[in-house]
């Protein structure tokens, strides 16, 4: 696990090498061999300094979540931390100079080890990653990293760091003052720490000196009082107080910082105790850890052969089309980029330029790789170029006609092994897939816009897919770094089909003559991006509109939304106003200045008497989309909860600190939940009747995962 | 219960509450002290009748700090007998003092009284005493806290208040000040700042301007609109009154009260005290009214304040014929004349603090002797003093003349 090591200059080495890990993380087991290592390094009276440093490509990834999660006990967490904090202290109290020779990736808890040492070197590796991201799964660097950053570098520029979590590679992180030297590689790096203890044999921080100063400005200094309320105010601008983590940060860094170092830690260790035991923090790492890793590693895909998706056919080079290209061939697949117009087909090639255009004036690409990018994409209106295909995507209009055709014209021309794929959003797939000869190869591919930003790519099965199809698709997709999940066939499929409940929500409190602001608002404080009425707008409401007629004339008027198919029709075939795209939707969108919620809309929707709260609200919103989630898992479109919470905060934005759409359910406790639903079904309707799913779940307060 | 009198209020003019301004140079203890002085000189008493020395000042840092109360009325030569208190409710300090002072003699305990307050804010700037409300995340977050600029653009928004409503009652300050100080209406009130030659460095209002426009105003850049948009205040409003779909930010420098230097202090005792020693009463303390509302809309307490003072008195709005409401920022002032329906030809005769700034800690005892001056003046009985306060809170106190 740790390796130490004394040189002849009475120069310790430890190198950490987690053996029983695939990766180097902190967890109790490690905190003890450490600590009984430090402690017999420290006892050697002749000894020079240390050195950290692992043999593995990383240095340390982070604590070990299962050991973090599985404390239950605010005492038990104290304890840890105390531990960890006792441990970290002991060597940078030491008096003799302790070097981070940081040889890979060194995030969270790790990186915290590296900022209680006297020194931090990094190998200039541009993968290498350096940072605190703890934020991002609901915690906060417990590991004294809330003090000794803004103590290095000021509040000001430690907070955001801490805040958003973003991690640096080494260049960066110098930069930034994370680290203070770069080594080429491995050798430079042990012999620059080695420079380093021999240049300076006394060691300590600047915070256990006399007279110590935060560098910046104190916080009780009027550049405490500029930087932390408009931190304070920004974050909740941002979080309406549904992320309990950033907050504990800054109190934390607020507190920590005007008391003396080991208090400081004390106050750390407590709010991040609190987190730990947190709802959102376990919720978090079980969704946007786990849940993502497997679905990332492909979990659940059919045990067969991988295969390599070498050349990609995609049919339709508009926004959609011009996107997966780009994904592709920046994977360096080869694409086929066909389409009716060859002019169309040829700017759907260039979206790629404009995009890594950008990439490059941001310093984050090369023009050689550009040049690669475009080499490998064929702009053309021939179906014979499709020759060779081992996939194809169809991403041309949603019309049934013109998808058969196209599959017809592809299939003419594929191996018969090809995978033929629908990027369709709402058709279901067993339908499209009667268009083909081969109906065990066709699959739904549904990507979201914009595809080089947006991380899901929801996979369809129809009713003949064949698993050989399933898993050709999921090695597509990891090939191009997108996050798959995997859905059966069925109106909506899972994302659309949840996604339009909040929009129909949204229309449906705006026929109640609830103020249009109000539901704008209780959206985003619900911690969804945008309001339901301004979602809309961008999905288009003409587009809406069409949907629900297809599914009205198909499945009858009853199965869709009444309310949002009666304003979607005024408002397509009587107000013209069909949402952004034609300058007027639910908001006005003048030419200079920024939208504003249409006065019009009073007309229509006159506001009533007394509006629901903005709790009401909110609950509203998320509760019908999590009940939506649950039909969906009931139903078999989804295969697990895993999926369904991955699908719902990657795909549409529902809000990571409840997990997910299906987490939610835990974030309430399915007793509240059904008494949510219940008393929504009440009031508004028989969209929130709870399912039988949901009152077994509540009878038997069960989670939808399984405890291990 | 003891009726209070007031037997006299004074105050020194306002200095523009930065460098340049003519009280820069001066010490806020030595503004203190001019008002003591003045009081015990023109009333020609011993001070050490004096049984408590009550000074509002908010940011109780530095040269203002260390009970500047007793250390001015030491300073002013007081007698060695006389205490002395400090005390802090953001905007109101100065009326709170003038009511603190009130229920002390009212209940018995004390027959003669100095309350008032001192702010130099070009030395001591406003926000100096920190305060954990504002800085504390914590705190903050809990209490939705925003600045008094947005809460005051919060007001204006809900209540309709255009640019145009908000700088024309910017400018009728102005005017109504500079009309007032050309006519001498403040004669009887201010004393003078002199320096140590006795030269004077100040003996007028500095910051009237007899010159503001309805044009020079509406080209003023919103103060707050950086801070609501940028720093994320607007959201936070918005959080608490969630119907608005954005804050329509009007408050600026020219419609907002001007940051000045100023001190103040009001002689208030029993009729006894009055005739022992030879005093005669200008006025009376009638009732008063402190309330608290929601903290983040904040500046809209003057109106309950003032309902609870009114009916504490037994008077309805019509029986008072001055009010001075502290015009903190335009629409503090205009959605007070809304709620109790006021005569606006009534509410702030001579101008308010957007023409002559607002001194924090001094403020409520400058309007109380405003308000008793014009009364005088114009041969009139109640006046109704009310200030919006940090915090959410409202103070308000009605005086009664005696003819």
């Amino acid at each position: 696990m740790l390796n130490i090591n004394r040189d002849n200059d009475a120069i310790f080495t430890l190198t950490i090498d987690q053996k029983d890990r695939p990766l180097n993380v902190i967890n109790e087991n490690f905190l003890t061999t450490l600590e009984s290592m430090v402690e017999e390094i420290i006892k050697d009276q002749d000894a020079k300094g240390l050195i950290l440093t692992s043999s593995r490509p990383e240095f340390i990834v982070g604590a070990d979540l299962a050991f973090v999660t599985k404390i239950d006990d605010p005492a038990e967490c104290m304890r840890l931390t105390a531990k960890l904090h006792s441990i970290l202290r002991s060597f940078e109290t030491w008096g003799k100079p302790v070097v981070a020779a940081i040889n890979g990736t060194a995030l969270g808890g790790g990186f915290e080890v590296c900022l209680a040492c006297h020194h931090r070197i990094a190998i200039d590796h541009p993968k290498t990653k350096i940072g605190l991201p703890e934020v991002q799964l609901g915690l906060l660097p417990g590991g004294g990293g809330t003090q000794r950053l803004p103590r290095m570098l000021g509040i000001e520029k430690a907070l955001p760091l801490l805040l958003q979590g973003r991690t640096l590679n080494p260049q960066k992180a110098l930069a930034a003052g994370l680290i203070d030297q770069l080594a080429n590689d491995r050798a430079e790096l042990i012999e620059k720490s080695r420079d380093y203890i021999l240049q300076n044999p006394e060691a300590s921080r600047p915070w256990d000196k006399k007279g110590f100063r935060l560098p910046g400005g104190a916080v009780q200094s009027p550049k405490g009082y500029q930087v932390i309320p408009a931190a304070t105010a920004m974050l909740n601008a941002k979080t309406y107080g549904n992320y309990p983590a950033p907050l504990n940060i800054l109190k934390a860094v607020y507190e920590g910082c005007q008391v003396d170092f080991d208090t400081a830690l004390d106050i750390e260790s407590r709010y991040f105790t609190q987190l730990v035991l947190s709802k959102e923090s376990e919720l978090m790492i079980r969704s946007l850890f786990y849940g993502m890793n497997e679905c990332n590693k492909l979990e659940g895909r059919p045990e067969l052969p991988k295969v390599p998706v070498q050349k990609v056919g995609i049919l339709g080079a508009g926004m959609m089309g011009a996107g997966i290209a780009y994904s592709s061939a920046k994977a360096g697949i080869e694409v086929v980029l066909k389409d009716l117009s060859l002019e169309i087909a040829e700017k759907g090639r260039d979206y790629s330029k404009v995009v890594m255009e950008k990439l490059i004036k941001k310093g984050r690409s090369t023009q050689e790789e550009l040049d690669s990018i475009l080499s490998r994409i064929t702009a053309t209106t021939d179906a014979a170029d499709l020759a060779g295909c081992d996939l194809v995507i169809e991403a041309v209009i949603e019309d049934r006609q013109i998808k058969a055709v196209v599959t017809e014209e592809a299939e003419a021309v594929i191996d018969e092994k090809s995978i033929f794929a629908s990027n369709t959003s709402t058709l279901p797939i067993t339908g499209l897939a009667g268009a083909s000869s081969r109906p065990q190869n066709f699959i739904g591919l549904h990507f979201f816009s914009p595809v080089d930003k947006m991380p899901l790519v929801e996979i369809i099965m129809g009713e003949k897919t064949s698993q050989e199809a399933l898993a050709h698709c999921l090695d597509y997709c990891q090939a191009i770094g997108k996050t798959p999940i995997v859905v059966n066939d069925g109106r909506g499929f899972y994302t659309s089909r949840v996604f339009t409940t909040y929009i129909n929500e949204g229309i449906n409190c705006l026929s109640e003559g609830i103020p249009p602001a109000l539901i704008e608002n209780a959206g985003k404080a619900s911690g969804m991006p945008v309001g339901p009425l301004a979602v809309a707008d961008e999905v288009s409401i003409d587009l809406m509109y069409h949907i629900l007629k297809q599914t009205a004339e198909d499945l009858g008027k009853e199965n869709v939304d009444e309310i949002t198919y009666s304003t979607t029709d005024l408002f397509v075939n009587k107000l013209g106003r069909l949402g952004r795209k034609s300058g007027k939707g639910f908001y006005e969108y003048p030419e200079s200045g920024e939208k504003y919620l249409s006065p019009e809309l009073s007309q229509y929707f006159p506001i009533g008497d007394i509006p629901p709260t903005l709790e009401e609200l909110k609950k509203r919103f998320l509760s019908i989309q999590s009940l939506e989630s649950l039909r969906c898992l009931e139903e078999g479109i989804l295969n697990s909860p895993r999926d369904g919470d991955i699908g719902s905060i990657l795909g549409w934005g529902y809000p990571a600190y409840t997990g997910g759409a299906l987490s939610y359910i835990d974030y309430r406790g399915p007793a509240n939940f059904l008494e949510d639903c219940q008393h929504f079904q009440k009031k508004y309707g028989e969209r929130f009747n709870p399912n039988k799913l949901l009152k077994n779940l509540a009878k038997s307060s069960e989670s939808l995962y399984q405890k291990d | 219960m003891e009726k209070t009198y007031i037997y006299d209020a004074v105050r020194t003019p306002r200095g523009k509450g930065k460098k340049g301004g003519s009280l820069y140079g001066s010490r806020p203890i030595h503004l203190a002290k001019t008002v003591l002085e003045a009081l015990v000189k023109r009333n020609d008493i011993d001070s050490s009748a004096i049984e408590d020395v009550i000074l509002g000042c908010v940011s109780q840092v530095s040269e203002q700090g260390g009970c500047i109360a007793k250390s001015a009325a030491l300073y002013a030569g007081f007698h060695e007998s006389v205490p002395g208190v400090t005390l802090n409710r953001f905007c109101g300090s100065g009326l709170e003092a003038v009511n603190q002072a009130a229920c002390r003699i009212g209940c018995g305990q004390h027959q003669l009284l100095v309350a008032g307050g001192v702010e130099g804010m070009s030395r001591v700037p406003m926000g100096s005493d920190g305060g954990p409300w504002m800085i504390d995340p914590d705190v903050a977050t809990s209490t939705n806290f925003v600045p008094q600029g947005i809460s005051a653009d919060l007001i204006a928004t809900l209540c309709g208040h255009s640019r145009v409503d908000v700088d024309q009652f910017a400018l009728e300050s102005q005017q109504k000040a500079a009309n007032a100080a050309k006519e001498n209406y403040f004669k009887k009130s201010i004393i003078p700042v002199l320096d140590c030659n006795g030269l004077t460095l100040l003996d007028h209002d500095e910051t009237i301007r007899g010159d503001a426009s309805m044009d020079k105003l509406s080209g003023l850049n919103p103060a707050f609109e950086t801070l609501g948009t940028k720093y994320g205040f607007d959201s936070l409003a918005i959080q608490k009154y969630p119907k608005l779909e954005k804050i329509n930010h009007v408050h600026h420098a020219g419609n907002s009260s001007g940051i000045v230097d100023g001190a103040a202090a009001v002689l208030l005792g029993t009729a006894e005290a009055g005739s022992e020693l030879g005093m005669k009463a200008r006025g009376s303390i009638k009732s008063m009214g402190l309330v608290s509302t929601d903290p983040t809309i904040m500046l809209t307490g003057p109106g309950p304040a003032s309902k609870l003072a009114l009916s504490r008195a037994g008077l309805a709005v019509s029986d008072i014929d001055l009010f001075e409401v502290n015009e903190a920022f335009a629409s503090v002032v205009l959605n007070f004349i809304d709620e109790l329906k006021v005569d606006r030809s009534k509410v702030n005769i001579n101008g308010g603090a957007i023409a002559m700034g607002h001194p924090l800690g001094a403020t409520g005892a400058i309007l109380l002797a405003t308000a008793l001056d014009e009364l005088e003046r114009r041969d009139l009985t109640f006046g109704l003093i009310t200030l919006c306060i940090g915090g959410g809170m409202g103070i308000a106190t009605i005086i009664e003349r005696e003819a």
